[in-house]
C-alpha cells in the first residue's frame, strides 16, 4: 500500500488503532481521528516509528465539519484518499427497549448512523476525485441478530448494513468499493464495558462464541486490510463476519 | 508469503478459480494436490513452471469427487507424501441445468446434488479425519450467489444453498478444535463455467446485474480463497464471503 493513504475514525483504541497500525505496516499514510488529542499524538509517533507517516486531527463523528476536516487533512497533507475505515461507534445505553428515550436514541444513531452516513459522504467524494478506493465499515453481528437490553446498539448496526449495500452500488460506477464487517466478541475497551454490566464479566463473554475464545484486534485488522486491498478489488456490498463461529449459530 | 510450509488440496483445480487459487496457494508458499475428473496436471505443471524456486511443489490427480474412496486415497496420498493436510479447497462443482425444461429433469437434479453436495461432503470428511487430530486446518467450499438467490436452475440453487449448509455444521461441530470452516461466494466469474468466448451480448447483460458492471477473473476469488486459508483469518469460521462485485447488495 505504498503511496495510499488511509483514514481512520476511532481510531484511537481497539480495532481502529489495530486497523491504523496495520495500514502503516502495509506502507500506507495514515490520517487518523480520535477524540482524545494526547493519545492520537502518541499513536502518530507509534506510526512514524515504523517507517510510515501519519496526521492527527480531533474528530467527533457526531460533528460534520470535524469528518469534513478530517478527510480534507488527507488531502492538503498526502493529496489523496485510497481508503477509509469507518470504525468510530458507540455501544450506546444498556436498557431494555421499554426504557429508552428520544435523548439515548440520538445518542447511539447519531454516532453509529449519522456519523458513518457523513464519513461516508465526504469519503465518497474525496475518493471520486482520484479515481476511486475502498470504504470498511465497522459494524457488528448484532447487524444481523437481536440482543436483549442491546436494542439501539442492534438497531444502529442493522442501519449501517443499509448505508454499506447502497454504498457499494453507488460507488462502484466511481470505482469505490464498500464493504463492512461484523466483529464479534473482540477484546478490546468497549468489551472491557460492557463485560463490566453483566454476571461472569469477560470470562462468560469469551466463553460465548465457538471458538470459545475473544478476537484480538489484530485479527480484526487483518480482516479490514484484506477487505481494502487490491486482493479484493471485486468484493463490494458484502458485510464479512469475524466473530469465532457466531453467526453460524 | 502467507501460507509458507502448508500443504493444500484443491478440487477442480483443472480450470477458472480452482486453478487460479492452487497457483496463488503455490505462490503463497503452500505445496498442492491439484484434483480435477480429468487430472490436473497441466495446473500442475504451472505451478512447478513458476514454483521451484521457492521449493513449491505440486502434483494433480485424476478423481472424481462423488467417488469416496478415490477421494479418500487423494487425501491420504497427501499425507503420505507431505506429512500433514492444512487446507482443503472444495471447490469442483457442476452447474448443468441452462434450459427452462431442465426443470423437468430429474436425473439432472440429482446428477447436481451428488456432485455439489454429497461430493464437497466426501471431500469434507476426508480432510478432517487428517486435521482432526492435529487440531489444525482450513477449509473453504465454493458456494455461489444462488447460495442466497434463486437465479439458476433447482439442483444448482438447492445444491449452493446445500453447501452453505455444510459449511456452518461443521465451522460450529469443529470451531474448538483449530478448524475454520468457509465458504466462498463467488459472483460471475471467467473461467470453468464462463468462457470469455461467450456470446458478447450476454457477457454483457450477466455483467450488467453486478454493481461492478463487468465479470470478475478468477484471481480475484483465488485471493479471497488465500485469505480465508491462511491465518489472517484465524477468527473467522462458518462465514460465506461473497466476492460478486455488489450483486448481493443489489
Amino acid at each position: 500500500m505504498q503511496g495510499q493513504v488511509a483514514l481512520v475514525t476511532g481510531a484511537l483504541t481497539g480495532i481502529g488503532r489495530a486497523a491504523a497500525l496495520g495500514f502503516a505496516k502495509a506502507g500506507a499514510w495514515l490520517v487518523i481521528g480520535g477524540r482524545k488529542d494526547a493519545v492520537g499524538a502518541d499513536l502518530v509517533a507509534e506510526i512514524v516509528a515504523l517507517g510510515s507517516d501519519a496526521a492527527y486531527r480531533h474528530c467527533d463523528v457526531r460533528d460534520e465539519s470535524d469528518i469534513a476536516a478530517l478527510v480534507a487533512l488527507a488531502l492538503e497533507r498526502f493529496g489523496r484518499l485510497d481508503h477509509a475505515v469507518n470504525n468510530a461507534g458507540t455501544d450506546g445505553a444498556s436498557r431494555p427497549l421499554t426504557q429508552h428515550t428520544p435523548e439515548t436514541y440520538a445518542e447511539a444513531f447519531d454516532i453509529n448512523v449519522r456519523g458513518v452516513l457523513l464519513s461516508m459522504k465526504h469519503e465518497m467524494l474525496a475518493m471520486a476525485g482520484n479515481g476511486g478506493g475502498s470504504i470498511v465499515n465497522v459494524s457488528s453481528t448484532m447487524a444481523f441478530r437481536g440482543r436483549p437490553n442491546l436494542g439501539l446498539y442492534c438497531a444502529s448496526k442493522h442501519a449501517v448494513e443499509g448505508l454499506t449495500k447502497v454504498g457499494a452500488i453507488e460507488g462502484a460506477p466511481l470505482g469505490i468499493r464498500v464493504n463492512g464487517i461484523a466483529p464479534g466478541q473482540i477484546d478490546t475497551q468497549m468489551l472491557d464495558r460492557v463485560a463490566g454490566h453483566i454476571p461472569g464479566g469477560k470470562e462468560h463473554i469469551a466463553a460465548g462464541p465457538p471458538m470459545k475464545r475473544l478476537g484480538t484486534p489484530e485479527e480484526a485488522a487483518d480482516l479490514i486490510l484484506y477487505l481494502s486491498s487490491a486482493r479484493a478489488s471485486y468484493v463490494t456490498g458484502q458485510t464479512v463476519a469475524i466473530e469465532g463461529g457466531r453467526l453460524a449459530t | 508469503m502467507m501460507l509458507q510450509g502448508k500443504t493444500a488440496f484443491v478440487t477442480g483445480a483443472g480450470s477458472g478459480i480452482g486453478r487460479a487459487t492452487a497457483r496463488a496457494f503455490a505462490r503463497e508458499g503452500a505445496r498442492v494436490c491439484c484434483a480435477d475428473l480429468n487430472g490436473a496436471g497441466e495446473t500442475a505443471a504451472m505451478i512447478a513452471a513458476t514454483g521451484t524456486e521457492a521449493g513449491v511443489e505440486a502434483y494433480g490427480v485424476a478423481i472424481d469427487i462423488t467417488d469416496e474412496a478415490a477421494v479418500n486415497a487423494a487425501v491420504d496420498g497427501i499425507v503420505s507424501r507431505w506429512g500433514q493436510l492444512d487446507i482443503g479447497f472444495n471447490n469442483a462443482g457442476i452447474n448443468i441445468e441452462n434450459k427452462r425444461d431442465h426443470w423437468q429433469r430429474l436425473d439432472l437434479f440429482d446428477q447436481t446434488m451428488a456432485v455439489n453436495v454429497r461430493g464437497v461432503m466426501i471431500c469434507m470428511v476426508a480432510e478432517l479425519r487428517h486435521m482432526y487430530p492435529r487440531k489444525s486446518g482450513s477449509i473453504i467450499n465454493t458456494a455461489s450467489t444462488a447460495a442466497f438467490t434463486g437465479i439458476a436452475g433447482p439442483g444448482y440453487v438447492a445444491s449452493k444453498h446445500a453447501v452453505m449448509g455444510l459449511t456452518r455444521a461443521a465451522a460450529l461441530r469443529y470451531a474448538e478444535d483449530g478448524i475454520r470452516v468457509n465458504a466462498l461466494c463467488p459472483g460471475a466469474t471467467f473461467g470453468g463455467m464462463m468462457s470469455e468466448r461467450h456470446d458478447p451480448d450476454s457477457l454483457r447483460l450477466k455483467a450488467r446485474a453486478h454493481p461492478m458492471n463487468r465479470i470478475a477473473q478468477p484471481e480475484e476469488m483465488a485471493e479471497g480463497v488465500v485469505f480465508l486459508a491462511s491465518d489472517r483469518a484465524s477468527y473467522m469460521t462458518g462465514h460465506p464471503l461473497a466476492i460478486d462485485g455488489g450483486f448481493l447488495a443489489g
